[in-house]
């Protein structure tokens, strides 16, 4: 297919370079340097969707940020697929692949097109509260289907292949936006000497001097272009980011852009580049050089393809040479209007007519338009246009001095392109980022930013400046004074001199009267991606939502991807006329981030797959792999979870290594248990503070285990501390807790009492740690230790010992959180897998069997040791689990959580308490969480006693066991509840000890 | 994102560094256990919300593990100053 559409001659496109790219299944022809809405334009693609709401024919009608219409789907492999890309902000590349995002099966022959002609009839504003909210349970039924007419694009179903990052910047200046005043501001910021970042979301700077017909300093706009963006790519302090959106403006100066290094480059990125880049800015200052969208005039049948905003048809004529039609009306209520004309007429085609509301403009532009021979409508606007798939025809109005009422009937003209201006609003939506509300000036008929907070200064058209002198001598300005408020000073930039023609004032008109109240006449389209037309914004104030944020949510205004860039003024100024008041009484709504979308992939970063999180393993990991374990995850950590044999299932595994535990000897992998290295003369004192029972007796050389409570008195964290000397302890806590206890520590030693002279500090790391249980523990380790005397008298339950083993030091805690005899072996960590190799050497004899964190919990369930975290839930204190021992009523200061615990509340009776429960069938397991209940048969909501915390088959005992919370539990042995389970089934458990092997400690103290 | 100047570094860091820890100046009673279950819980449960200026407690977590105190509009999200505890805010600010 030729390109019917493209200009002999012009442009910046590179015609010795064309490209291929294929849109809805049609293969076409481009140039480097065409977007892919300049492309298909130039082939004559009228149709690139369907409307979300009516099914019509779209077309596309901007040539940047705020088009509406052509976002398309793009992606030629499933894990390439990328929606919601814009085309006007898509370059083209050699074998592109787009797809429309609605329209089905094509947008050209749109089965869903008689559903929407008659089903759109029946979608007022409103209509999905109205129609489909009730039966609320069927809304999921209704919206599969209305996505699917819709069609709001797809994620791809394949992994992205592509790779994406992160990049933290820190500048003096970032300016944001690369047109006349943010080239200005970043040179003026640059020759200072400040570092500057300057991002433009286009493929190349220059904003609207790229289509520029204006001389800057005696020049074409684009050579001066040129001259500025060499000389700041040539400075060492600046960073120069094309197609870099600055999407979000955050606290205190920190801004986001998303940079897409290669999506102009191919479907896929080139071999060791990222895709996209989220760059994350620290910036002293920031100058928003943002510029402004223009907005169409609201009219009836606007949204036929071939209407366009008048400043897009001069991108495309003069930067694309594209010439997307052959006659044209342009219809403006200001000066910019007129521009489009003139270069319409310079690309050789016909100007059917220039339509000016205004009564009798009299300027320079309207000289020129008559010098050009041009036939100028006065006091008149395009009020209707026929055709569907394209413009056939424009008719225009008389109107009244205020542009309120038509005073005449329509007049026909027969034309294929209709351009429309309203005026400028500016792009006010970073500075609404930061929590300015913008500012109504109706001297510019527009919403400039708001006073702001942050240190932000705003330069041309996002400040209300629309000349192009004024937008240069701003940017200067603003970039002199953020370099000169950064620390920067003494540059010499002058103005650069233009020559434009003056203007005259606009006129405030936003949608055009109809012949016909809006109610009858035909569509007036204000925002085209959720199909909200001035009709429905008017029954919206009728029907009583006054605030604009509720006619905003009530009609969908302004939620589609594009956030209402084009039309938010626009509905605004018919809801104010509606409710009788200005536009500023009725307020505007802000924009959040983003300002265009932005792909999960710059977001992600490479916080991704194996970098998603930072896993952490023992010393012994190389080992736990080879013997085939299964890893658990706790915090960070991956811990050996059990060690299947081949052929074996998860119990059996566990039932070997319980058994083996119990009847030679096991070990644990211990390492990740929290460690705390405590020092200083008053860390007795201070640890006796922090657990809730007695330290003041401990000698070097004991070990004794405590409770950590919250002031409210509930248990957090438990574990093992041992006295290593007189002034130095060995604190260790749960895997999962460690970082909070130790920033425990630190809050009550920086906060409460700083006159203790203690320090902390983490060696969780530095240690490996093996937990060695068992009967025969102590024969195997007397083969390996030399130094210490493990006689059962000589080195008792709860002492620790410094010694050798194997030739390298180590402490040895005879500690056990098993009911075996136990010693725990910590070495240095890099000695850990060495000593881990050592021990199964010696202890094959043994059948010393690695045993992972399950069986663990099997085996201290077994003893009723709680797991804090999994038995407490931080409504648990010390005497609801029956561990009242644990708590030092006599100790001088009162220590956390003594008054907490004496709490009304927590000193009643009936509190739940820890419990043991047997089910009365052995091999029934209960699930943990269930709830436990007196009567099984009594109407729900049933009165519930309690649930089970931990729960276990043991095969030890040869029955399950379970541990949890009973209401009064601790006066309820030998009494029977009853768990009613999902599955229907009522399992019957009496109440029992939570210690269900050995009592009385008879094999730990051998 | 907020820029926070830790008052023991003496250098601007990112927030990512650092754990809000909530209201400052909360002394724990000197006497516990002769507190009423009211006064406790006053000192356990209830906290200033305000729309303003506040006092909040924040640590460098990821830096020097130092706690300290950060004034700040909770509106604006403003931070007027931070300061070492044991330190008072400066009087200009009124909370
Ligand atoms: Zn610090």
């Amino acid at each position: 297919m030729t390109q019917i559409n493209r200009l002999q001659a012009g442009g910046r496109i590179d015609r010795s370079k064309p490209l291929t790219f294929r849109f809805d299944g049609k293969s076409y022809q481009g140039y480097q340097g065409d977007t892919l809405a300049s492309a298909l334009l130039a082939n004559g693609v009228d149709v690139v969707g369907r409307s979300f709401k009516y099914s019509r024919p779209r077309g596309i009608m901007a040539a940047g940020a705020d088009e509406p219409n052509a976002v398309l789907q793009l992606g030629a492999t499933e894990a390439t697929q990328i929606p919601n890309v814009r085309a006007t902000q898509q370059a083209v590349y050699d074998g592109l692949e787009a797809q429309p995002t609605n329209g089905w099966p094509s947008v050209n022959l749109d089965a869903m097109g008689f559903v929407g002609r008659w089903f759109g009839r029946f979608m007022p504003p409103g209509f999905y509260y109205k129609t489909f909210m009730y039966p609320q349970s069927l809304w999921m039924f209704y919206e599969k289907h209305i996505r699917r007419a819709a069609g709001l694009g797809r994620s791809p179903r394949a992994p992205d292949a592509d790779q994406y990052d992160h990049i933290n910047q820190h500048a003096d200046v970032l300016v944001v936006g690369g047109g006349p005043a943010g080239l200005g501001a970043a040179l003026a910021a640059a020759r200072a000497g400040a570092r500057v970042m300057l991002a433009d979301e286009q493929e190349e700077p220059g904003g609207s001097l790229l289509d520029s017909a204006a001389q800057i300093d005696g020049e074409a706009a684009s050579v001066w272009v040129t001259r500025v963006v060499n000389e700041l790519a040539d400075r060492e302090n600046v960073l120069l980011l094309p197609r870099s959106t600055v999407n979000g403006y955050h606290d205190h100066n920190f801004l986001t852009i998303h940079e897409r290094r290669a999506d102009h480059l191919g479907d896929r990125a080139p071999e060791g580049m990222t895709r996209q880049r989220l760059h994350r800015v620290r910036a002293r200052w920031v100058v928003l050089a943002t510029g402004a969208h223009e907005r169409p005039l609201v009219y009836g049948n606007n949204d036929v393809p071939g209407c366009f905003v008048a400043a897009a048809l001069s991108t495309y004529l003069r930067r694309y040479a594209v010439a997307p039609g052959r006659s044209l009306v342009v219809s403006t209520a200001n000066d910019y209007g007129y521009r489009a004309a003139f270069d319409w007429q310079d690309a050789g085609h016909e100007v059917v007519a220039l339509v000016d509301s205004r009564a009798n403009p009299q300027g320079a532009w309207q000289e020129e338009a008559r010098e050009r021979g041009l036939r100028l409508i006065t006091g008149a606007a395009v009020s209707d246009v026929r055709g569907s798939k394209r413009v056939k025809a424009a008719a225009i109005v008389p109107l009244n001095e205020d542009g309120t009422q038509a005073t005449g009937s329509l007049q026909w003209l027969t034309c294929d392109t209709v351009a429309t201006s309203g005026g400028w609003s500016p792009a006010v939506h970073l500075s609404c980022h930061t929590g300015a509300r913008p500012q109504w000036r109706d001297d510019i008929i527009g919403f400039v930013p708001g006073e702001s907070r942050e240190q932000m200064l705003t330069a041309g058209a996002v400040a209300g400046s629309y000349s192009l002198a004024d937008c240069l001598k701003e940017g200067v300005s603003a970039g002199l004074k953020a370099a000169t408020e950064a620390g920067f000073s003494g540059a010499d930039v002058p103005v650069p001199t233009v020559s434009e023609l003056a203007e005259t004032p606009p006129m405030a008109l936003f949608a055009v009267p109809h012949p016909k109240p809006n109610s009858r006449a035909p569509k007036q389209f204000v925002d085209y991606q959720n199909d909200v037309t001035a009709a429905g914004i008017e029954l919206a104030t009728r029907e009583g939502f006054e605030s604009i944020e509720h006619v905003k949510r009530y009609t969908a205004m302004g939620f589609g991807t594009d956030q209402g860039k084009l039309g938010n003024i626009n509905g605004m100024a018919i809801a104010a006329r509606s409710l009788g008041q200005t536009i500023p009484e009725t307020g505007t709504t802000v924009f959040r981030p983003n300002y265009t979308p932005v792909t999960f992939g710059a977001i992600a970063g490479r916080h991704c797959r194996e970098l998603f999180e930072p896993k952490r393993y023992t010393a012994m990991q190389p080992w736990h792999e080879q013997h085939g374990a299964e890893f658990e995850n706790v915090g960070q950590w991956k811990r050996p979870w059990y060690y299947p044999k081949p052929g074996e299932s998860m119990q059996e595994a566990l039932n070997r290594e319980c058994l083996a535990t119990r009847e030679s000897v096991g070990i644990l992998d211990a390492s990740t248990l929290g460690k705390i290295d405590i020092q200083g003369k008053d860390a007795r004192e201070f640890i006796g503070r922090v657990y809730s029972n007695a330290w003041a007796k401990l000698a070097p050389g004991k070990c004794r285990y405590g409770l950590m409570c919250g002031e409210d008195g509930m248990v957090f964290d438990d574990g093992v501390t041992s006295c290593l000397g007189a002034n130095h302890f060995l604190m260790t806590t749960t895997t999962g807790g460690a970082a909070h206890v130790l920033e425990w520590l630190e809050l009550y030693h920086q906060t409460e009492w700083p006159e203790l002279e203690v320090y902390f500090n983490s060696v969780t790391d530095h240690w490996a740690t093996m937990g060695v249980a068992g009967p025969n523990s102590r024969k195997l380790l007397a083969e390996l230790i030399e130094d210490i005397d493990l006689d059962g008298e000589a080195f008792r339950f709860m002492d620790w010992r410094q010694g050798t083993i194997c030739g390298v030091p180590c402490r040895v805690f005879r500690i056990s959180f098993t009911g075996e005899l136990q010693y725990e072996i910590n070495v240095p960590a890099h000695y850990g897998l060495y000593i881990w190799e050592r021990l199964f050497e010696h202890g094959e004899k043994y059948n010393l069997t690695p045993y992972g964190t399950e069986t663990m919990h099997i085996l201290r369930a077994e003893k009723g040791f709680i797991i804090a975290g999994q038995d407490t839930d931080g409504s648990v204190h010390p005497y609801d689990l029956g561990m009242g021992w644990a708590v030092g009523e006599n100790k001088p200061f009162s220590f956390i959580g003594r008054r907490g615990m004496k709490r009304e509340d927590c000193v009643r009776p009936n509190r739940k308490q820890f419990v043991g429960l047997k089910t009365k069938d052995p091999n029934i397991v209960l699930p943990e969480g269930a709830h436990a209940v007196a009567d099984p048969s009594q109407p729900k909501p049933m009165a519930m006693l309690g649930h089970v915390t931990s729960s276990y088959y043991s095969a030890f005992l040869g029955r399950s066991i379970a541990l949890g919370f009973i209401k009064g539990g601790h006066e309820r042995m030998g009494d029977t509840v009853y768990y009613p389970l999902e599955d229907g089934r009522v399992v019957e458990a009496e109440i029992c000890s939570t210690i269900f092997l050995d009592p009385k400690g008879e094999r730990q103290n051998v | 994102m907020f820029h926070i100047y830790c008052p023991h570094c003496e250098e601007y860091r990112e927030e990512e560094e650092f754990h809000p820890k909530g209201e400052a100046h909360l002394a724990r009673p000197e006497d516990p256990d002769n507190c009423t279950d009211e006064e406790w819980g006053d000192y356990l449960f209830f906290r200033k919300n305000p729309r303003g200026v506040h006092h909040e407690l924040w640590v460098h977590a990821a830096g020097c593990r130092k706690f300290f105190n950060v004034t700040r509009d909770t509106q604006s999200y403003r931070i007027y100053e931070t300061y070492k505890i044991g330190e008072q805010p400066s009087k200009a600010i009124t909370a």
